[in-house]
């Protein structure tokens, strides 16, 4: 037979018929935000929560405040304010039961205090003393994370411990938008979504990373678009309505609780401040930018609402600012006695057991603080 | 008391047996990584252990050891021991900055609250003939990164007794599996595997009088047999098998270049920068007055892991390691 002919008696056959694993239209974000103050949502709302949402809101707005006062009197190394965003860090921190496990960022000081961490210890990474004040054990709240989204798989490796071990946890593992073009962020989702752990993914959309704007870091048609992609349903959300968030996020963690699955919610809000105090935002956005998001304020929002509702009335408000003052008032005093330092804890966690190096290095900094505190001329 | 026979046994059969045991001793102990479950790991050393504990204790994740490092750290801080293997040496980088900034400093973060005790497999090294990103040492960048333990083993009982050691640590351990020793074999009682060695102690592995070589992993072999064939020469060569490069064990090197006064160190990393060059450093700083020469090193070039076709011109040979010898003749030549 020829080459002709065998090629003649081919028959080719049809690939193998695709199906898709998941039909994607369930798992795509609405077009717009989703928003409960102002709209006729905000009647189901439970006054309960909102009230409490309110209280936290303002004594949020009062911590940022007095921590950025404590890195101009040289008391913080550093603060990266959230201000304008606080009823995403509220909303994050009451969400949670208390057997849930929170995983922050850098900027979400505020939820990690929400949540019950001291407001002292919470600062400690930002005033240099040690790394991480708070046991994260005690409060079911890993360290704060400088590096960007590499704090998310560990979200997912711990909720999913959490479902082998028979325990209805949820982590929610906060991130920014830059945060979210990193490879830790992909491969956390993936592993989430794949080990369907139950975890929530809670990105802070804030406009900027540092300087660079949304544009320059995606080009999806939002953050919780990206969700699909890995098989899980995204969500968007108004990050200004504390009411809104707190839906939301209660909702995604009802269904990881439930067996559902991660979900990916985006929080569209915006960053007030600078980056940090050493940032000069003015270089990279308008002031009438900053005037137009500062009219969508989360506790204005809320305060509308409440006020409207008649659950907030001017001594309500007063109380609840006299409560932020007294709690600004204690942070002060603490922050500004000088911490008790041990140069000695340098060497206590680096290993279970110090290696022969580290006692011998040991040994030589006992030495040289014995000779630093004797008095001086003495032999 | 009964006589076992004791049966010639492969350093992968071994780790698998070290990984069993673990995993029947304590069900916290999970392994995970690409290719583990079904297939049994490419090297087979995690073969049987889905089957026998389940997908869930051996678990196939997605292929992403960024992901695969940073769950397994999460399952850490929820009291599990995970095992995660890092399918060759030169996959493991993506890992790297959570190995880096959350595996090896999650401890001193925390004020020691949060301790994580998770074991790193990872098969390092050349010359099996792998193409290019199979064969690299990295054990320079995980030794500079304090927080870890860093063990390679050089023998079948090492191999189980130190990996059994790695995954009972409270502490992260990088797990170094010389891949071109998987299939070496040793007399060694896979039915009765007691010798479980504490992490930080070298070991002499022959004894001798004129010079020291200073070893691990890999190159434990090439420095045997460089000994037997220095004899010849006139040569008797102590043997160091280092077996933990962090914690170090500077007692028992020490002790070894003060009885011969002259030392050899012998890697296939690259020698600049290099694991030989802080041996060396802390070998001169302590036997100085000791010594009848400089410390020497045999490494592997500076240069990218080779094609596997000139690898062999790569890698410390008895040759190579036999000219050090030689010029350990020092005052014969000044």
């Amino acid at each position: 037979m020829t080459v002709m002919e065998q090629r003649g008696a081919y028959r080719p056959t049809p690939p193998p018929a695709w199906q898709p694993r998941t039909d994607p239209a369930p798992l795509l974000p609405d077009a717009e935000p989703y928003r409960v103050l102002g709209t006729e949502a905000a009647a189901g709302a439970d006054p309960e929560l909102l009230r409490r949402l309110y209280a936290e809101l303002v004594k949020g707005r009062r911590y940022n405040a007095q921590a950025t006062a404590l890195t101009k009197q040289g008391r913080l190394a550093v603060y990266p304010s959230s201000t304008g965003q606080e009823a995403c860090e509220v909303a994050a921190a009451l969400v949670l039961e208390e057997r849930d496990w929170l995983f922050p960022s850098y900027r979400d000081t505020l939820a990690v205090v929400a949540r019950g961490v001291d407001p002292v210890e919470a600062l400690t990474l930002l005033r240099g003393d040690w790394h991480t004040g708070y046991d994260p054990q005690q409060h079911r709240v890993a360290p704060l994370s400088t590096p960007l989204a590499t704090q998310l798989p560990h979200a997912v490796g711990l909720a999913h411990a959490a479902r082998l071990k028979g325990d209805d946890v949820v982590a929610l593992a906060m991130v920014g938008d830059g945060g979210t073009s990193e490879g830790d962020f992909h491969e956390a989702l993936n592993f989430a979504a794949v080990w369907q752990a139950p975890v929530v993914f809670f990105v802070q959309n804030n406009g900027f990373a540092i300087s660079v704007p949304l544009a320059k870091q995606t080009a999806a048609p939002s953050l919780a678009h990206k969700a699909v992609g890995y098989g899980m349903p995204g969500r968007l959300v108004d990050g200004n309505d504390a009411a809104a968030v707190h839906e939301v996020l209660a909702d995604a963690v009802r269904r990881a609780r439930a067996g559902g699955g991660p979900t990916l919610v985006e929080a569209i809000t915006y960053r007030v401040e600078a980056h940090t105090n050493a940032d000069d935002a003015t270089r990279y956005r308008g002031d009438a930018e900053v005037e137009t998001w500062k009219r969508h304020d989360p506790i204005a929002l809320l305060e509308q609402e409440l006020t409207a509702r008649g659950l907030l009335d001017e001594a309500a408000a007063d109380s609840v600012r006299q409560d932020a003052e007294t709690m600004a008032a204690a942070l002060r005093a603490h922050m500004n006695r000088d911490p008790e330092l041990d140069p000695m804890d340098l060497f206590a966690h680096v290993y279970a057991e110090p290696t022969p190096q580290l006692l011998e290095q040991r040994e030589q900094l006992r030495a040289e603080l014995a000779a630093e505190a004797e008095p001086e001329g003495a032999q | 008391m009964t006589t076992v026979a004791v049966k010639p046994a492969t350093m992968a059969q071994a780790l698998t047996r070290a990984l069993r045991d673990a995993m029947a001793a304590d069900p916290s102990v999970h392994v995970m990584g690409e290719d583990v479950g079904t297939l049994g790991g490419v090297f087979r050393v995690t073969d049987g252990l889905a089957k026998e504990f389940g997908e869930d204790r051996c678990t196939d994740t997605p292929l992403a050891e960024a992901g695969i490092l940073g769950t397994a750290v999460g399952m850490a801080m929820y009291g599990l021991r995970p095992v995660v293997e890092m399918q060759f040496d030169a996959f493991a980088y993506p890992a790297f900055e959570q190995l880096v900034s959350h595996v090896a400093k999650m401890r001193n973060r925390t004020r020691g609250r949060m301790p994580l005790p998770l074991t790193v497999r990872i098969p390092y090294g050349g010359g099996i003939g792998g193409v290019e990103h199979h064969s690299d040492s990295s054990e320079a960048y995980y030794m500079a990164t304090p927080g870890l333990h860093v063990v390679t083993p050089a023998t079948v009982a090492d191999a189980y007794g130190l990996l059994r050691a790695a995954i009972a640590s409270d502490d992260p351990v990088v797990f170094l599996e010389p891949k071109r020793l998987y299939w070496s074999k040793d007399s060694w009682n896979p039915e009765e595997p007691t010798s479980v060695e504490p992490i930080g102690r070298a070991v002499v592995r022959r004894s001798g009088r004129s010079a020291t070589l200073i070893t691990y992993g890999p190159s434990v072999p090439v420095c045997m047999e460089a000994a037997e064939a220095a004899r010849a020469e006139g040569w008797d060569l102590e043997v160091v098998d280092l077996r933990s490069l962090v914690p170090f064990d500077d007692e028992t090197v020490c002790a070894s270049v003060r009885r011969t006064g002259r030392a050899v160190v012998v890697h296939e990393s690259g020698g600049f920068g290099g694991p030989g060059g802080e041996i060396a450093a802390r070998v001169t700083e302590r036997c100085f007055h000791h010594l009848e020469a400089p410390v020497l090193r045999v490494a592997g070039f500076d240069l990218p892991y080779p094609p596997p076709m000139l690898e062999r011109h790569h890698l410390p040979g008895v040759d190579r390691i036999l000219d050090a010898v030689g010029r350990l003749q020092w005052e014969a030549e000044s």
